[in-house]
């Protein structure tokens, strides 16, 4: 187990690597310059200091060749100023565009994005544990039908569109407009929960479609055990089984997805504007970085949630 | 010396009973599977929307010409004097703020969803077999260091990636289709990869090895037929995924550049503009897009019941019953007992011979 785990958590550094090139090298290839678009932002706001575009260069590290540049942002080669300063050293770099340093830019944003991600994941597992476990224990039922259909028709609704639907139209036809300044959880609990309830039910019942197929698969395969029979023919009561014997085993690989899921729909949060934004201006920084720390995020979950299924359930051996 | 039972050759019979492997899934799927009827029946109806939205590839004039076809007008036909014309009996979805008409453009936008749906799904096969067989085959250093690409791949939210690598191409359909099946490709290797090593423990492999069947020969006659079954869902699956994840991205102004029909590029930015104006914009290709990745997930669930047998519930009521089971074992084992007392009595006699 101890030497599965090294192994795991080394095998970790050369993807970490992997991840650093791919997302650093890939934003570079975007079309279009980020000097020619500050150029032309500054044209047309008419601004009379127009600097020389080769000192824009060099003040914003892009003379050096993409090797140095990768370097300099990793941590590893020092920048003009001599010093080892990037990724390694906790620094996630700065905007091209307005120099303000994109740990502020996810210090704004991650309240929010946690608090959301948080209120969502909950809705929607309150919604699918129960109905999952339902649809399982009564295999094509009329319920187990239903209940499959409801979590189709939710993964092929395209979100941006329901989501658009549900807040635009009710808000037209009712007139109920819904505050739109965020209010912080410190200052005030109830108008914050009230900010967040619609949005978070509707991630939250939109994500419940691949959970419940999720609970259902699993409790179907546990439900089909030799140890569930016995449960049976030793005359314990279906609550009994259904409790001690089924849920408990089925919802060790449920609780794994879980953990796995954190990252993921946190970073779905996240990336929305900024993302977006960053993308537009070819803000590199803020590619890169937002693309890195999920993506290490999601690689750390990956070897906690296999460590926390080995620990829940005994009988899993790695080697 | 006579020839003993078991050194005669062994006569082969194919008692099967041959049948098209593809009818034979959808007749299954109308007797077995009503909902992935339904949705095999829309992706049908898809289908012919596509290839008769117009006939000009018949040689017919384009609608805009009073051609036949499905699109009452061209899908950039406009009609200035009447934008944003509420769904009448002249447009029958209405029009958007240019004056096109939604139909025509609901009806064109079917061919973007299928062609994008195919030629991902093309590309993503290849891409996972490519990926997947050598490195399920050979292990070792090789699978090591390509599983190593792989997870780096994916733990980046498909989103971000496909966002970041559609700036780099640039908006458009052969870009979406080769992102989109490449990048799918890729993230779905690691089924495939175990269903290849899960191949390479069965004992009609060991044999071919242990006979020195090239390898070459293993991958094409043993592990790849072997592993369609998984390839088939994987790729039915994929199908809706497609066409969702080619909408979100025209609709985030990535993927299909307007003016083309694209049903999430409809919803994009003049869609949400005049949603409150004319909300047939906005509600229309999204019903359109909901149904056909709806259809596309009920088939696909299907077809995993259907294709794997390990999925289905138990000994359901569709697959041999246990009675019939035990019969065929009887007689097999009957058939085996006299074939051995035969051999035993030839042996004996030979025995008694010498």
């Amino acid at each position: 187990m101890r030497a599965y785990l090294i192994r795991r958590i080394l095998l970790i550094i050369p993807t970490l690597f992997l991840v650093t090139v791919i997302v650093f090298m890939l934003v570079r290839f975007i079309p279009g310059d980020v000097l020619d678009l500050m150029l032309a932002e500054w044209m047309t706001e008419g601004s009379s200091d127009i600097q020389d575009i080769e000192d824009l260069r060099a003040a914003l590290g892009l003379d050096v060749s993409l090797p140095v540049q990768y370097g300099r942002w990793l941590g590893i080669v020092p920048s003009q100023t001599g010093e080892f300063s990037g990724m390694l050293q906790g620094n996630l770099g700065h905007s091209l565009w307005d120099n303000e340093p994109v740990s502020d830019i996810f210090r704004a944003r991650l309240p929010v994005s946690i608090e959301l991600g948080i209120l969502s994941m909950l809705i929607g597992w309150t919604i699918a544990l129960p109905i999952g476990v339902l649809m399982a224990t009564r295999q094509d039922s009329l319920a187990d039908y239903s209940g499959r259909t409801f979590a189709i028709v939710m993964l092929s609704i395209p979100g941006f569109w329901l989501m658009t639907m549900v807040i635009v139209y009710p808000s037209i036809w009712w007139g109920a407009m819904p505050n739109i300044i965020y209010v912080p959880i410190t200052e005030n609990l109830w108008e914050n929960l009230k900010q967040f309830l619609l949005p978070a039910c509707l991630t939250g019942v939109a994500s419940s479609a691949l959970m419940i197929r999720l609970t259902r698969t699993m409790m179907l395969e546990v439900l089909r055990q030799d140890y569930i029979r016995t449960a049976w023919s030793k005359g314990l009561s279906e609550r009994t089984v259904l409790t001690r014997h089924a849920v408990k085993n089925a919802f060790i690989p449920v609780i794994t997805v879980i953990g796995a899921q954190i990252p993921v729909v946190l970073a779905g949060q996240i990336i929305g504007r900024a993302f977006l934004d960053a993308l537009n201006q070819r803000d590199y920084p803020i590619i890169s970085a937002i693309n890195t720390m999920i993506a290490t995020a999601v690689l750390i979950m990956n070897v906690v949630v296999d460590i926390a299924y080995a620990w829940m359930d005994p009988r899993i051996r790695y080697s | 010396m006579a020839e003993t039972a078991l050194q005669r050759p062994i006569e082969v019979k194919d008692v099967r009973k041959r049948r098209i492997f593809l009818l034979d899934m959808i007749v299954r799927l109308f007797k077995e599977k009503p909902m992935g009827a339904v949705g095999f029946v829309i992706i049908v109806l898809l289908a012919l929307t596509a290839i008769f939205a117009d006939l000009q590839w018949l040689g017919f004039a384009p609608p805009e010409e009073g051609g036949p076809g499905l699109a009452p007008y061209g899908w950039n036909q406009l009609f200035l004097l009447d934008r944003l014309s509420p769904p009448s009996a002249q447009f029958l979805l209405g029009t958007d703020n240019l004056g096109r008409d939604m139909l025509s453009r609901i009806v064109y936008g079917s061919r973007i969803s299928i062609t994008v749906a195919l030629g991902a799904q093309a590309i993503s096969v290849v891409v996972k077999l490519l990926i997947a067989v050598p490195s399920g085959y050979f292990g070792g250093k090789y699978d090591i260091v390509l599983q190593r690409f792989v997870d780096a791949w994916i733990c980046f939210p498909a989103l971000a990636l496909y966002l970041t690598v559609m700036a780099v191409l640039g908006a458009g359909m052969w870009q979406v289709i080769a992102v989109l099946g490449i990048s799918g490709g890729i993230s779905q290797t690691r089924v495939i990869r175990s269903a290849v090593i899960r191949i390479r423990e069965e004992v009609y492999f060991e044999a071919a090895r242990a006979i020195g069947v090239p390898g070459w020969r293993i991958i094409t006659r043993h592990v790849i037929p072997n592993i369609m079954a998984v390839v088939i869902i994987s790729v039915a699956t994929g199908m809706g995924m497609v066409i969702l994840a080619e909408s979100t991205l025209s609709f985030l102004g990535l993927g299909i550049p307007p003016p083309y029909p694209s049903w999430g590029g409809m919803l994009s930015s003049s869609g949400r503009r005049f949603m409150t104006l004319a909300p047939w914009m906005m509600v229309w290709p999204g019903v359109a897009l909901s149904l056909v990745v709806f259809a596309f997930n009920m088939l696909a669930d299907a077809l995993r019941d259907l294709i794997d047998p390990r999925l289905r519930g138990g000994l359901g009521k569709y697959s041999l019953s246990l009675e019939k089971l035990r019969e065929i074992a009887k007689k097999k084992s009957d058939e085996l007992k006299t074939e051995l007392e035969k051999a035993e009595q030839a042996q004996e006699g030979d025995n008694l011979r010498v």
